[in-house]
């Protein structure tokens, strides 16, 4: 089991999802965050101009089992890729256990 | 007199009365707007301790300094709190526009607006009780009594002054303590640093831009009830030269922004329309529509001109109250010698020496108001508070406690 993470635009969230549907993954959690990164955005007010590096991206955590995990990551930066700075990131790491409150499941039929 | 013009004049003016009471909002949600999140709760109660003061204080004692009537044409106080005339619910009052208590109210809710707009010059670094003495002293005493000098009959009424509706009496008075205590003051953390400018861009447009939509509403009741009748043709041109000052000053400023700035700003055309209405308030029943856009548009671009004036002499006004009121006061009260009725080489210098004369009194006394201030009980917030909020430290809340976005 893997845990891959993905810092994606938020424009690009809704076809994402649609997508990780497709290939039925199904459940995952996001959250709005704040980063500081190379893209700088341009701002001005009353006269000042200023440049923040404050950007604004959604978090995606989504546990697969290890035969998803290629189709996952090929689909996340085929729908999250818009070829300028600031696309993103994505990083996987392992899951030792996942268990499932409900019936006391745990391994692969867990996360299903 | 006619009983039913009477009722029908003084039915407007307390139209008017509501009118200009709902500027008080229009001013609050401007100055929250223009500001960050962390000093809402602080400007709220700056202005809700604004209008229930000023009221009481204008009951006690404004009202027989500014109105008394027969005096020395310098400064007067023969009575405390109202006292009705015989003839004070009757036509015979004033030309039967309204009684003697909607007299007082209509003036009441004008004389507050002094110390609003110094609010908005001072805020996110004032201290809350240095604040309130300040606007007690202000609008008890000075603002009634410049106001004494023309409205009440003093000596810049025998001197030929004109000013309909404020533009001196009511915005400059206010303009010119806003600067004072702005000086004293100091700017705010983090808006220069060397010979750096930085920007503090505001929380909330959206609701800055309410208050101005609302202020633009409260106008016609501060122009169009300086009538002092519901007279159907000055009334009806006061509306119109206000609102296309309104207008044109937004756009005078909207172009000017772009022509400057290369850059459409929110904050410089809701600036442009108050300095257009600033602008008109001296000279709305006299002159033409068509010179009221010209009024406007200068208006507009003195806004831009003086908000980049106010950075580069390192004077920091979160909302532009300077450039708006005071600028554009002047602008308007000078305007009064160059379009309309009274133009003319003699009444622009009238206009001009009585500015000098108001603005020095202003300067004048709220100086000796704000340094006793700041030498006996401190002007400012320490830097701890002020980076982390007036309304933490000194309200002890949040304004949006549990809904938060970006907090900086």
């Amino acid at each position: 089991m893997k845990k891959i993470e993905a810092i994606i635009r938020k424009s690009r969230f809704d076809e994402v999802k649609e997508a990780l549907h497709q290939i039925e993954v199904n459940f995952f959690s996001y959250w709005d965050v704040t980063g500081v990164g190379n893209e700088k955005q341009g701002h001005l007010y009353r006269g000042i101009s200023y440049s923040t590096s404050d950007i604004q991206r959604r978090y995606l955590v989504v546990i697969v089992s290890d035969d998803f995990v290629d189709k996952t990551i090929e689909t996340l930066i085929e729908k999250a890729k818009t070829g300028d700075v600031g696309d993103g990131k994505i990083f996987i790491s392992n899951i030792e256990e996942c268990i499932r409150i409900r019936t006391g499941e745990r391994g692969t039929q867990a996360i299903k | 007199m006619d009983n039913a013009l009477f009722t029908a004049n003084n039915v407007w003016m307390m139209l008017c009365i509501a009118l200009v009471f709902l500027m008080h909002l229009g001013f609050s949600l401007l100055e929250i707007g223009l500001t960050r999140q962390k000093n809402t709760i602080n400007i709220l109660f700056k202005n809700f301790f604004i209008i229930c003061s000023g009221l009481v204080l204008y009951y006690i004692v404004g009202f027989n300094i500014m109105y008394p009537g027969d005096f020395n044409g310098w400064f007067s106080l023969s009575e405390v709190g109202l006292h009705l005339p015989d003839n004070g619910l009757t036509a015979d009052y004033a030309d039967a526009g309204y009684t003697y208590w909607t007299d007082f109210l209509f003036q009441g809710m004008f004389a507050a607006t002094a110390a609003t707009i110094v609010s908005g010059a001072v805020a996110e670094r004032i201290k809350i009780g240095a604040f309130m003495v300040f606007s007690i002293i202000y609008v008890g005493f000075i603002y009634p009594i410049s106001g004494s000098w023309l409205w009440g009959g003093g000596f810049l009424s025998d001197f030929g002054f004109y000013d309909f509706a404020g533009s001196t009496l009511v915005h400059s008075v206010g303009g010119w303590a806003a600067l004072m205590a702005v000086v004293f003051l100091g700017p705010r953390i983090g808006k220069f640093k060397g010979k750096k400018i930085f920007a503090i861009p505001g929380h909330n447009i959206p609701l800055a831009a309410t208050g101005v939509f609302l202020l633009w509403f409260g106008w016609f009741g501060f122009n169009g009830g300086s009538v002092l009748s519901a007279d159907p043709a000055s009334t009806s041109i006061v509306l119109v030269t206000t609102s296309l000052a309104a207008a044109s000053g937004g756009l005078g400023a909207c172009l000017s922004s772009f022509l400057v700035f290369k850059n459409f700003d929110i904050t410089m055309f809701m600036n442009g329309i108050l300095g257009g209405l600033v602008g008109i308030t001296a000279g709305a029943n006299l002159i033409s529509p068509l010179e009221s856009i010209a009024i406007g548009l200068i208006a507009g671009l003195i806004i831009i001109l003086a908000v980049k004036l106010m950075d580069i002499i390192r004077v920091d006004d979160p909302v532009g109250a300077i450039p708006v009121h005071l600028c554009c006061g002047i602008w308007g009260t000078l305007a009064v010698g160059l379009f309309g009725n009274m133009a003319g080489i003699e009444q622009f210098f009238i206009q001009l020496v009585s500015i000098l004369t108001i603005g020095g009194f202003c300067c004048f006394s709220a100086s000796i108001i704000l340094w006793p201030i700041k030498k006996f009980m401190g002007l400012r917030v320490s830097s701890k508070h002020e980076v982390e909020g007036l309304d933490i430290h000194e309200h002890g809340m949040d304004a949006y406690s549990d809904f938060s976005l970006n907090q900086n």
